[in-house]
């Protein structure tokens, strides 16, 4: 049964809640049932966001991720505070140009990503967190990646459609072909 | 998927009100609601509607006192100190009785406190908050949709009644995203607004709004007649959900709002322990459904877990209802922590295994 608790971390302006927004948005149009809850309390104001992001097919009890299938972090001191969150076997995708380490467990998946270099070389810096989100959608297959390419068209701003969806194929490329 | 919408709590109690054909509304920002007036700000301008960011939370309320007055739908929102300073404003319009909507946020005290998600204005909302012998209609939802639908019921139950309504959701409910839609609904049949003060209109006696009543004889007449109200709202308004209480269970939690999802949680991991639970979820804070503790006495073996994000508030409430037939325990957390599914579940099998009470 398709099912998914991802946090999304980072440092404020990175896109982060706009990333579980999407994914949610396409999760909706998926037929799950999606919640999305921000961070709102003094780590905001300390500069660093993130967002709970739950998709299930089945009804969702409490919307505050506690045990994490997937965690996407963009700046170490989120690595330090999400990795014990990853429950055994989950995912962890890094952005390898902002956290200068990798995950200490060795009971889950790691994928790093150098998100900023690619999105430079895609021409704009800020669609970063969209290779990630790419990469996130394609190892964990929670939706289609042309379902999450739709969610962004219909929410997102249309003038960065295109960007946005050169870096997620970007993003889905980088996961490595594994079995399931 | 029909035509649901992703919507964040805040933004969607502004979209239900309008759609509510609430025509005024007075606030003072206050995390974490401050998105209901900013919503309200866009919103009702557009639509010939009045939207006043008031100087205080005192001239807010009273705002309302007066355009409740006029017999208009109007609202106002904020959050737990917010409340505090309209709970003066909350009994007048209780005592004067005018209906209006008042949404409460709650965010962690006492004082400032904190801006996280509680439950701890518990108290303040069903047991007065404001001085004198009244009661006030107050809705918890649980998810974003729930607080849409029960928007419109607040206000109508208001109109109904004559009397102010709370809708009280803790500040994760208020920040979250979640799908939404607005159903088409047949609307409550509502009584003529004829006690409005809108002027004589052909009539020879003026409608006075007031509150004061220096005669004793009078006052106390007044206070009979809303009791008599108050007991009507208890019969006809009260509201719970029983989840897993149709078997016999080991234990039945008790949980409203957001808390009550947890607890859902809760209920499914300890399955797989084998534990049996069931779920009271209070919809109505007050009147406080004691219905469900008849209905679900005799289907607990171990009585009755009170889970909240306060220091144990509604858990009197759970203590009258079941009067004495079945142990009651309590688990909160506070200060705007949230508590976890395996806290919960541990203080569970305390009980439940090792017939543990721990709350004294």
């Amino acid at each position: 049964m398709p099912s998914q608790e991802v946090v999304f971390a980072g440092f404020g302006g990175q896109g982060i809640l706009s990333m579980g927004k999407f994914l949610a948005y396409a999760g909706m149009e998926a037929n799950l049932n999606v919640s999305w809850l921000p961070s709102y309390g003094p780590e905001m104001r300390g500069g660093t966001a993130n967002c709970g992001v739950i998709l299930t097919d089945e009804a969702i009890g409490s919307p505050v991720v506690t045990r994490a299938t997937s965690v996407v972090v963009m700046n170490r001191p989120s690595l330090e505070k999400f990795e014990h969150m990853l429950e055994s076997g989950g995912l962890m995708i890094i952005d390898s140009d902002l956290v200068n380490r990798s995950a200490e467990r060795t009971d889950i998946e790691v994928i790093r990503i150098p998100a900023q270099t690619l999105a430079e070389r895609l021409g704009n810096k800020k669609a970063a967190n969209m290779i990630l989100l790419g990469a996130l959608v394609k190892r964990t297959e929670i939706v289609s990646l042309e379902v999450l390419l739709r969610s962004i068209q219909a929410h997102g701003k249309a003038e960065f459609f295109q960007v946005n969806k050169r870096a997620i194929e970007e993003g889905a490329q980088r996961v490595p072909l594994l079995a399931h | 998927m029909g035509n649901k919408v992703l919507m964040k709590g805040t933004e969607a109690i502004g979209e239900a009100a309008v759609r509510a054909d609430c025509q005024c509304f007075f606030g003072y920002p206050i995390t974490p609601q401050t998105e209901v007036a900013a919503y309200m700000a866009k919103k009702m301008p557009k639509l010939g509607r009045a939207f006043v960011q008031a100087e205080s939370e005192v001239a807010a309320i009273n705002m309302v006192y007066g355009a409740a007055g006029t017999g208009v739908r109007c609202m106002t929102s904020s959050s737990s100190p917010g409340i505090s300073l309209m709970a003066e404003g909350i009994s007048y319009l209780a005592g004067a009785e005018l209906p209006c909507l008042i949404i409460n946020i709650v965010r962690g005290g006492p004082g400032l406190g904190s801006i996280q998600a509680a439950q701890s204005d518990y108290f303040q909302a069903t047991k007065g908050g404001g001085h004198g012998d009244y009661n006030m209609p107050v809705f918890a939802p649980s998810s974003v949709q729930e607080m849409v639908d029960l928007i419109q019921d607040a206000f109508d139950v208001a109109d109904l009644y004559r009397t102010p309504s709370m809708v009280m959701g803790d500040g994760m409910l208020g920040q979250m995203m979640e799908p939404v839609e607005f159903r088409e609904r047949e609307p409550r049949r509502l009584p003529e607004k004829d006690w409005a003060a809108t002027g004589l209109l052909g009539r020879t006696k003026h409608n006075v709004i007031n509150s004061l009543y220096l005669e004793p004889e009078e006052l106390e007449q007044h206070n009979t007649r809303l009791q008599a109200k108050y007991k009507t709202i208890q019969e006809n308004e009260t509201r719970y959900e029983l989840f897993h209480c149709d078997r016999e269970n080991d234990l039945i939690l008790v949980a409203y709002g957001t808390t009550s999802r947890i607890c859902k949680n809760v209920i499914k991991a300890a399955e797989k322990d084998g534990i049996k639970l069931g779920l009271v979820r209070p919809i109505t804070l007050w009147p406080f459904p004691d219905q469900a503790f008849e209905e679900t006495v005799t289907r607990t073996k171990f009585g009755y877990l009170s889970v909240e994000m306060s220091a144990g508030q509604m858990v009197e409430d759970v203590r009258l209802a079941v009067n004495g037939r079945k142990p009651i325990d309590f688990y909160g957390r506070t200060g705007g922590m949230v508590p976890h599914p395996d806290d919960i579940l541990a203080r569970v099998k305390q009980m439940v295994l090792e017939g543990v009470s721990l709350w004294h």
